[in-house]
């Protein structure tokens, strides 16, 4: 008999967003343990850490325990025209000496606009399916890059600005502003931004350039579909989404659950990824932190076993067997000689010389 | 425990302005104005909580969702990049972390510079931007005394008044960044409590602009 309690929060989780995945035709994919170092080397930027661990293999090729699932999908996207190809995974990956259990798609070819507000709509179900409140936050990192680029920035600011947006730290990006009044301006607004499809308004008259603009015709379509679904108050606009410039081009997208201190998912679309393995598709995909679910709380058995059989060592073994067999069919057993330490128990029963008591 | 709200100072002159100030946003504990040794207050009215903790620690405590709001200084957010919001420039515990030396120092040209900090993060980036061949020395405590015993050439440190250099006979050469403290909130505790969060950040930057 399997019930709730057996089940932890992760495990749960990973057999809900399994079934999500799968009822919307993507496919599993399971990878090796192992992949060639070179991979992750090639493309360390697009990594979370660059803590990997690695191994020389047969010919003193060194391999690499994976650290990551999406660059082994992405290395064998298809090319063809109007082909997609949907997956997800449920892998443990390995940083800093921590094995980390991870769930997650990605969608890579020839993308449509449809694959991409199916694959944020996925990532919004996936947080729905964890329970509890939770919040989907949205950004666009070509719409960043724009404004950056119109605000005459160079590499070094860009990245201090985008460091400030991610913190939400208007008054260091005023300062890093100084004596650019239209940059201040755009920045300011961005950063402050919070809200639903409503603050798409707001945010117009400072996004002038054409791929700014783009990029916010592209976030109301998405917006527009997600509140169709229903989720137009779990999504909010806010720009403080997005690592390094990297390898994200478009929407991007991160998730949080109440209790839990960091977000849970986190995602976007990529395109600069394939392109730079030298490949022509698109990609977007995401990954849940399955992991920190642990961090919630659990309604927990307040015993540890419900029956404890103590014996004296002189019971006949069929005896115990017959005892430990009917506990057992009633919930958990404990057979021993002497009560265990720090361990709790709902009904303890003494066997001496074959006889209860 | 959930829509209570948790926030983290620091024990010091620097943590008690910061409560005076959230004090005027509308969230007073009357309690933690009592001395006496307890680590935590609470107001069950306002659901607000207080605990007192040791300045460079508050960042982990709103890191980790401990704490929905904490007010640390800059230099410790420098120093070990939590992933948190940073809401505000509170403009207040000001200082500066500079780069100091003795009176009569010349920087050692064509050799590795040893430089003793409590903040080897802040100094790393420093003169990696300049690249500068360093050697970090790592103190805990009266980083002065190292360009005095010849342990470093030069310290990364804060400096507030510059008392303590000058009675030392050190002086400052080149200022890193200014440093105040900062309001500070856990990322998915800010997604939560938005409104909340929102409203005292508006508040604290009244009382600001105000000074």
């Amino acid at each position: 008999m399997i019930t709730d309690q057996i089940w932890r929060n992760e495990e749960q989780a990973v057999f809900a967003l399994r079934a999500l995945y799968q009822r919307y035709g993507y496919v599993p994919f399971k990878m090796s343990q192992f992949e060639e170092y070179d991979l992750y080397v090639r493309n360390k930027d697009f990594l979370v850490s660059d803590k990997i661990i690695t191994f020389s293999g047969e010919g003193g090729k060194l391999m690499a325990l994976k650290p990551d699932v999406t660059l082994s999908i992405v290395k064998n996207a298809p090319e063809e025209k109007g082909v997609v190809q949907k997956v997800y995974y449920s892998e443990n990956v390995y940083r800093d000496y921590r094995e980390i259990m991870q769930a997650g798609l990605e969608c890579v070819g020839d993308l449509t606009p449809y694959d991409i507000a199916e694959a944020v709509l996925l990532a919004v179900k996936s947080l729905e399916k964890l329970g509890g409140r939770y919040v989907l936050d949205i950004s666009h990192m070509g719409l960043l890059a724009a404004v950056l680029e119109r605000c005459g920035f160079d590499k070094g600011k860009q990245k201090q600005a985008m460091g400030c947006l991610r913190q939400k730290n208007t008054h260091d990006l005023k300062a890093l502003c100084a004596g650019n009044p239209e940059a201040w301006q755009a920045l300011r607004a961005l950063s402050v931004c919070r809200g639903g499809a409503e603050e798409l308004e707001t945010l117009t008259p400072y996004l002038t350039g054409e791929a700014e603009k783009r990029a916010l015709e592209e976030l109301k379509a998405l917006l527009g579909i997600l509140a169709e679904s229903g989720y137009a108050e779990k999504v909010r606009l806010d720009f403080s989404v997005g690592s390094a410039l990297g390898y994200y081009s478009g929407v991007v997208f991160r998730g949080y659950l109440e209790g839990i201190p960091e977000s849970v998912l986190s995602g976007g679309q990529y395109d600069k990824l394939p392109r730079k393995m030298g490949r022509k598709s698109r990609a977007i995909g995401f990954a849940v932190y399955v992991d920190l679910l642990q961090e919630r709380e659990q309604e927990e058995n307040p015993f540890d076993v419900d029956t404890l059989i103590l014996h004296d060592g002189t019971v006949p073994l069929a005896d115990l067997r017959r005892a430990a067999e009917s506990a057992a069919a009633e919930g958990s057993v404990l057979v021993a000689t002497k009560a265990p330490k720090g361990r709790s128990w709902k009904r303890k029963v003494e066997l001496k010389g074959g006889t209860a008591q | 425990m959930n829509n209570w709200m948790n926030i983290a100072l620091p024990k010091g002159r620097l943590g008690e302005k910061a409560y005076a100030m959230l004090k005027n946003s509308g969230y007073e504990c009357p309690s933690i104005e009592d001395p006496g040794r307890k680590l935590i207050f609470e107001n069950p009215e306002k659901r607000v909580r207080y605990f007192w903790v040791k300045p460079s620690d508050v960042a982990i405590y709103v890191e980790r969702g401990a704490a929905d709001l904490g007010i640390v200084g800059k230099d410790i957010l420098l120093e070990y990049e939590p992933e948190v919001y940073e809401l505000l420039d509170l403009k207040m515990g000001k200082c500066r972390m500079a780069v100091a030396g003795k009176k009569d120092f010349r920087e050692p040209v064509g050799r590795t510079l040893k430089v003793a900090t409590k903040f080897p993060n802040i100094t790393r980036n420093f003169y990696a931007g300049k690249c500068r061949d360093i050697d970090i020395i790592h103190l805990n405590g009266s980083i002065e005394l190292a360009p005095i015993l010849g342990l470093s050439h030069v310290i990364v440190d804060i400096v507030e008044t510059g008392t303590t250099l000058r009675e030392n006979d050190l002086m400052v050469y080149e200022e890193i960044v200014p440093i105040s403290a900062r309001l500070i909130a856990n990322v998915s505790g800010f997604q939560f409590k938005y409104e909340a969060i929102h409203a005292i950040r508006e508040s604290l930057r009244k009382q600001v602009e105000e000074k």
